[in-house]
């Protein structure tokens, strides 16, 4: 089969064309740099041609290579149409960007439907269409606050802090040094070890379960906000306060999550484990830890964001001049969004990393669980 | 320990006793008030026997299986495994329990899951190796040591499952109706296997069904129970041959027989009524 039917998103983007053509100019009169003809046809080319040959002439991945050269080439030639006439755009300008995101929409559709042989290829596609659908968050975000000239201040375009990024790595990599390689690792082992540790005892001692639960619980009551201020008295203006913090939100979800995944395993199989006459210890760990794995990796994936968090929010009260959060709370007092802006992005991408590591040890530790095998009984 | 089982062997009546049941009763204490799972079952089940336990669900044929076991506790009478207590007896790992399901871990291999309780009692690594292999070829799991529970049918599993409690090397096998989930071809299949094993490894089986025929074919005796209180109604001595093919079902002794335990079962429920 050598096409494919029409699809309503490329038959949407046409007719947005039409549209654009009959509300032309793209920019307004006043612009400093029109945009000439020729880029204006070609933008407009782009998308209709590749739109129309994308179910005619093609089918498959044919088809979604030409829809994604014509989506992100009408996309870039938009963007840097409106450089040096930022706020200048006309409605044919959002039209023809909405269009071109129409045919990148359908571009994803088309590549979810592939169904490759090899394993290399589907990786990719696995890869390939997030990265897409996160592209094109950035090329909205860049068109629309350039186009329709958004004030800095309310929200900066990507691209200017990309640039903010790359002019500031010393001061970020000090940072994150500050923030995430001292506090929330610290915090992160020491509130997670501990929090395992006493469930372990809690369900070893039975008046530690009843007394300690409701006291965990309480702790994890306690507004961060409060404590943070307090835990910088405690233990001084360096990262062991933001430790702290980070210690008290990461042990109670640790707590009760291995207090619930200890009692996960079934009673067949510990009836099983009693005819061997296992002692505490056999049991424990032959059977009813293994069994609380996919719990516990519940509790670490869970904590590896809540640890990003505390320590950012923990130095708004009190550091030496250096951390995200420290970095966070002055620049925005000086209307430097942009480095805001970075030191969010760094954040967002630390704590994505931190939690893809997470996850991807627990599916090399619980590949039998049904939910990571893919639900087989 | 090791004295009071001397103790206890020495004062025992019977030699051959497996096990030993005199006036055992249990009473669960629920939350409706009390329940009578077993009344005055008195029983001895003697090396070597295969003793299937049938009757309609709630006749207790499980409770007095995990009563050997050390799973519950009985509120009346007494009973000895081999002339100790039950709890002694698991202590001892006198007995392998198959459960109703196969309860295989999976997050071990197949061979991982046999080697289980050989890990448990701590043998050295090539013995548990070399029983490991013995009892899967036993059950015909020959190469599939590296599979996972999760990759086999439910039949395989079970039959790993029966490998982990021979593995275990026990003299008693209590079997809480293994094949009580499996289709008839499948089940009829591991019967032939099961018996087999038996004649092999001369094992005394406690066998709970409540499938007539699949308690005629494997038993030398058949304990029919019945609710309501738990307790035995009758006890069938088999008449048919230690070596059973599978159309032996068809033949004359065989039908007698099974009418013999429809009968007691049928007894047993218009007492009820």
């Amino acid at each position: 089969m050598m096409n494919s039917k029409p699809s309503w998103q490329v038959g949407l983007a046409v007719l947005l064309c039409a549209v654009a053509m009959a509300t032309m100019p793209m920019l307004a009169t006043e612009a400093t740099a029109p945009m000439s003809r020729g880029t204006t046809s070609l933008v407009i080319g782009l998308i209709a041609l590749s739109g129309v040959a994308s179910f005619a002439m093609f089918a498959g991945i044919a088809s979604a290579a030409l829809l994604f050269v014509g989506a992100h080439g009408a996309a870039w030639l938009l963007i840097a149409g409106v450089a040096g006439n930022e706020g200048m755009a006309r409605l044919p300008y959002f039209l023809l960007l909405a269009a071109a995101w129409l045919l990148a929409w359908r571009c994803v559709a088309v590549l979810s439907a592939v169904r490759p042989v090899s394993k290399q290829a589907r990786t990719l596609l696995r890869l390939l269409i997030p990265a897409i659908f996160g592209a094109w968050i950035l090329i909205i975000w860049e068109a629309v606050t350039r186009g329709a000239g958004i004030p800095f201040i309310l929200l900066p375009p990507p691209s200017a802090i990309a640039a903010r990024i790359g002019a500031s790595l010393p001061t970020l990599a000090a940072d994150v040094r500050q923030t995430i390689f001292k506090a929330v690792l610290f915090g992160y082992v020491v509130g997670c070890a501990s929090g395992f540790v006493v469930a372990i005892l809690a369900d070893r001692v039975p008046f530690l379960r009843r007394g300690l639960l409701p006291i965990g619980n309480m702790v994890s009551a306690l507004p961060i906000i409060g404590v943070a201020p307090i835990m910088v008295i405690w233990f001084g203006f360096e990262w062991q306060s933001k430790a702290a913090v980070v210690i008290i939100m990461t042990f109670f979800p640790m707590l009760v999550n291995t207090v619930a995944g200890l009692a996960a395993s079934g009673h067949m199989e510990r009836d099983l484990m009693r005819t061997y006459a296992s002692n505490y210890w056999q049991t424990l760990f032959k059977l009813r830890l293994p069994a609380a794995a996919p719990f516990i990796f519940n509790a670490l994936k869970i904590n590896s964001t809540l640890a990003l968090i505390g320590a950012i929010v923990a130095e708004f009260f009190g550091t030496p001049i250096v951390g995200m959060g420290f970095r966070i709370s002055t620049e925005i007092g000086r209307m430097n969004v942009d480095m805001v802006w970075a030191e969010i992005a760094v954040a967002a991408l630390a704590g994505s990393v931190f939690y893809g590591v997470v996850a991807l040890i627990e599916r090399a530790t619980t590949f039998w669980h049904p939910s990571v095998r893919g639900g087989r009984a | 320990m090791l004295m009071t089982v001397n103790q206890a062997t020495a004062t025992r009546v019977d030699q051959n006793a497996v096990v030993e049941a005199r006036q055992l009763g249990l009473t669960f204490q629920t939350n409706d008030g009390p329940v009578r799972a077993l009344s005055d079952v008195n029983l001895t089940i003697n090396k070597g026997e295969f003793v299937s336990f049938i009757g309609p669900s709630g006749c207790g044929k499980t409770t007095f299986l995990r009563v050997i076991a050390d799973l519950e506790q009985p509120t009346e009478g007494k009973i000895s495994i081999n002339g100790m207590s039950p709890e002694q007896a698991r202590e001892a790992r006198a007995y392998g329990y198959v459960f109703q399901a196969a309860a295989l871990f999976p997050w071990r291999t197949i061979e991982s899951n046999v080697g289980l309780p050989l890990e448990i009692i701590g043998l050295p690594k090539a013995e548990q190796q070399e029983r490991i292999k013995r009892t899967l070829d036993l059950v015909n799991l020959s190469g599939f040591e590296k599979k996972y529970p999760w990759q086999l049918s439910g039949g395989m599993q079970q039959r790993a499952s029966i490998a982990r409690a021979l593995a275990f090397d026990a003299d008693l096998l209590l079997m809480d109706e293994p094949f009580g989930a499996l289709d008839e071809i499948v089940r009829d299949h591991l019967n032939e296997q099961l018996l087999r094993l038996w004649r092999q490894t001369n094992k005394t089986i406690c066998f709970v069904t409540h499938s007539i025929p699949e308690a005629v074919y494997l038993s030398t005796r058949i304990v029919v129970m019945s609710p309501r209180p738990g307790r035995v109604t009758d006890v069938i001595e088999s008449t048919l041959p230690k070596e059973r093919p599978l159309d032996i079902r068809e033949s004359p002794e065989f039908l007698a027989i099974a009418a013999r335990v429809r009968d007691g079962l049928r007894a047993g429920h218009s007492y009820e009524d």
